[in-house]
C-alpha cells in the first residue's frame, strides 16, 4: 500500500468516524436538550430528531407568513372527515350551544369553556396558509382566541412541555411542544373568512398551528391536557398520526 | 494535457501495472450512499406526488382550483379526481419519514463531499474541464462523440472526458442546491424563519412544483449515467466505483 492511499484511508476513516460520533453526540445533546421529538425511538428516529431539534433552534420564535386579504382562496378546500359520530351531532343539532371545551392536566385551575366564553375572550385574526402533507393549500382568515391566553387562564405549571389536544371524534388526538402552544400565532380557532368556522373545515372548534401541516390542525377539538411527557398518552408517541405511520413534528 | 494529472503517480513507477487505484475512498463511500438516499428519495417522493398528482403556480392549489398541469396517474386520496375508478392506498407516513431521513444523510454526506473535493482538489484536478478543453470546439467535439454513441477511449478510465465533467459539476452545484432549496421552501417552519426561501419562488405551490422538475432533471441523470455505464463498460467502471481499482488500457474489457 502507497503513502498516497494509506494517507487516504486515514483520512477516509477519519471523517466517517467522526461523522458517526457527531451524529451521536448530536442526538444525545438532543436528548439533553429537550430537542428529540416523542417519536424519536425507531428507524426513522435520526432524520426525526434532526428535523424537529434544528427547526426549534431556527424557528422558536419565528412567525409564520402572513398574506394581504387579496391572496384569500376563494375555495378554502375541505378535506375528507369520517362521518360525524352521535356526540358530534346531537352538538351539532343545537348549533354548538352546548360545546365544551375542558382543560386539565398540569395546570393550576382546571377548567371547562364554553363557545361564548371563548369568542368573549380577545379574538386573533391571521390571514395564514393551510397546507396539507398531500400537496395541496390555501390561504384563509382564521378568527380565534390565542392558546396561550387559554393557557395562562388556567396557570399552566412550569414544568408543563407540551399541550395535548383532542377531537370530539374518537382516535384524534394530537400534541405540541410548548415552543408552539405559547406561539402567539396558534389559536382555538372558531371562525373563518369572517363568519363561523364551517364544519368541514373544522368547525365549531379547531386548534390552529400554521407553522405545521395540516394534519397537526387536528378538527372539533373538545379537550386539551398539559403534560411534562408524552408517555401516557396512547402508544407515547405524541399523537395519533406517528401510530398511524405520520411523524408527531409536521413543520416540514 | 489535463487528463495525465489524473493518472496516479505511481502508474508510472511500477512496470506494467495491471490495476491502480482510479476513485478515492472518500468519493466512492460518499457516491454509494448519495445513490442510496437519492433512490430512497425518489422511491418516497413518487409516493408522496401519489396523493396529489396536480401541479400548480403560485402560493395556494387544491382539487378545486385549475392546476398548471396534472400527472396522468391514479391518485392516493378519494378527493383527487384523476378518471381512474380506484383510489391506490395511502404511503405518506413512512414515505415523508423516509424522504426526509435520506434528505439529512444525503446533505451531509454531500456537505463531506464537497468540503473535501475543495480541501483535495478533487474538483479542480477531476472535475474542472481542462485547459485543452476549455473551448466551444472541444466540447462540441465531446457532444458529437456522445451522439455517435461512441465507446470512450482508454485515456477515460483514468480521466472524465469534457461534457461528463461539466455534467457531475451541474448537477453537483446546481441541480443538488436546488432541490435543496425547493425542498425546504416546502416547509412552513423553514419558511416562517427564512421567508425569501418560499417568496423568492413564487409561492409555496411554485416550488412544489419547481421541486417535481428539478427532481425530475436528476432523475434524467441518473437514466443517462447508467446507460453510460453500460457504454463504457458496466464492469469495470463499477469495480473502479465500488474497489477504487481500475483496468489499465492493456487490461480493459
Amino acid at each position: 500500500m502507497s503513502d498516497l492511499s494509506r494517507r487516504k484511508l486515514i483520512t477516509t476513516g477519519l471523517a466517517a468516524t467522526t461523522s458517526v460520533l457527531g451524529l451521536g453526540a448530536a442526538a444525545a445533546l438532543a436528548q439533553k436538550y429537550g430537542l428529540a421529538p416523542p417519536d424519536h425511538g425507531g428507524i426513522y428516529g435520526l432524520g426525526e430528531t434532526l428535523n424537529y431539534a434544528s427547526q426549534r433552534l431556527l424557528t422558536r420564535h419565528s412567525l409564520a407568513r402572513e398574506f394581504p386579504r387579496g391572496k384569500i382562496s376563494k375555495t378554502p378546500f375541505a378535506n375528507e372527515i369520517a362521518p360525524p359520530s352521535e356526540a358530534f351531532k346531537r352538538l351539532q343539532a343545537g348549533k354548538f350551544a352546548d360545546w365544551r371545551l375542558s382543560v386539565s392536566g398540569m395546570v393550576a385551575r382546571p377548567a371547562s369553556f364554553s363557545l361564548d366564553q371563548l369568542k368573549s375572550y380577545p379574538s386573533s385574526t391571521h390571514i395564514t396558509m393551510l397546507q396539507c402533507e398531500e400537496g395541496w393549500s390555501y390561504i384563509a382568515e382564521w378568527h380565534g382566541v390565542p392558546l396561550s391566553h387559554v393557557l395562562d387562564a388556567v396557570g399552566v405549571l412550569p414544568q408543563a412541555r407540551y399541550v395535548v389536544y383532542f377531537s370530539i371524534e374518537p382516535d384524534w388526538w394530537d400534541s405540541i411542544d410548548m415552543a408552539d402552544a405559547l406561539h402567539p400565532q396558534t389559536f382555538l380557532a372558531y371562525g373563518l373568512n369572517g363568519g363561523d368556522l364551517p364544519v368541514g373545515i373544522g368547525g365549531p372548534l379547531r386548534l390552529r398551528v400554521p407553522r405545521q401541516i395540516g394534519y397537526k390542525n387536528v378538527k372539533f377539538v373538545t379537550h386539551l391536557t398539559v403534560t411534562d411527557s408524552m408517555k401516557g398518552f396512547g402508544k407515547g408517541l405524541g399523537s395519533a398520526s406517528p401510530e398511524g405511520g405520520y411523524a408527531w413534528y409536521a413543520g416540514i | 494535457m489535463g487528463d495525465s494529472a489524473c493518472v496516479p503517480s505511481t502508474a508510472s513507477a511500477v512496470p506494467a501495472p495491471t490495476v491502480a487505484s482510479r476513485h478515492s475512498a472518500l468519493v466512492r463511500v460518499t457516491h454509494w450512499i448519495t445513490a442510496l438516499c437519492f433512490l430512497a428519495l425518489l422511491v418516497s417522493g413518487a409516493e408522496i406526488v401519489i396523493s396529489h398528482p396536480r401541479f400548480y403556480w403560485g402560493e395556494t392549489g387544491n382539487v378545486g382550483t385549475e392546476p398548471a398541469f396534472r400527472l396522468p396517474i391514479p391518485a392516493s386520496r378519494k378527493l383527487v379526481p384523476t378518471g381512474y375508478g380506484y383510489v391506490l392506498p395511502d404511503q405518506n407516513g413512512w414515505s415523508r419519514y423516509l424522504h426526509f431521513q435520506s434528505a439529512w444523510i444525503v446533505v451531509l454526506t454531500g456537505l463531506l463531499y464537497i468540503l473535501s473535493g475543495f480541501l483535495t482538489g478533487h474538483f479542480r484536478n477531476h472535475l474542472s474541464p481542462s485547459k485543452a478543453d476549455r473551448s466551444w470546439r472541444a466540447l462540441s467535439r465531446s457532444i458529437a462523440s456522445h451522439l455517435r454513441f461512441e465507446r470512450p477511449s482508454s485515456a477515460e478510465t483514468w480521466s472524465y472526458n469534457v461534457l461528463q465533467r461539466l455534467s457531475y459539476l451541474f448537477v453537483i452545484f446546481v441541480l443538488f442546491p436546488l432541490v435543496i432549496w425547493t425542498g425546504l421552501a416546502m416547509s412552513p417552519a423553514f419558511v416562517s424563519a427564512v421567508p425569501p426561501t418560499v417568496n423568492l419562488l413564487g409561492g409555496q405551490q411554485s416550488a412544489r412544483t419547481l421541486h417535481f422538475f428539478v427532481s425530475l432533471a436528476l432523475v434524467i441523470f441518473l437514466l443517462v449515467h447508467i446507460g453510460m455505464l453500460f457504454l463504457a463498460g458496466f464492469r469495470s467502471r463499477m469495480r473502479a466505483m465500488i474497489t477504487g481499482r481500475a483496468a489499465t488500457p492493456m487490461e480493459r474489457t
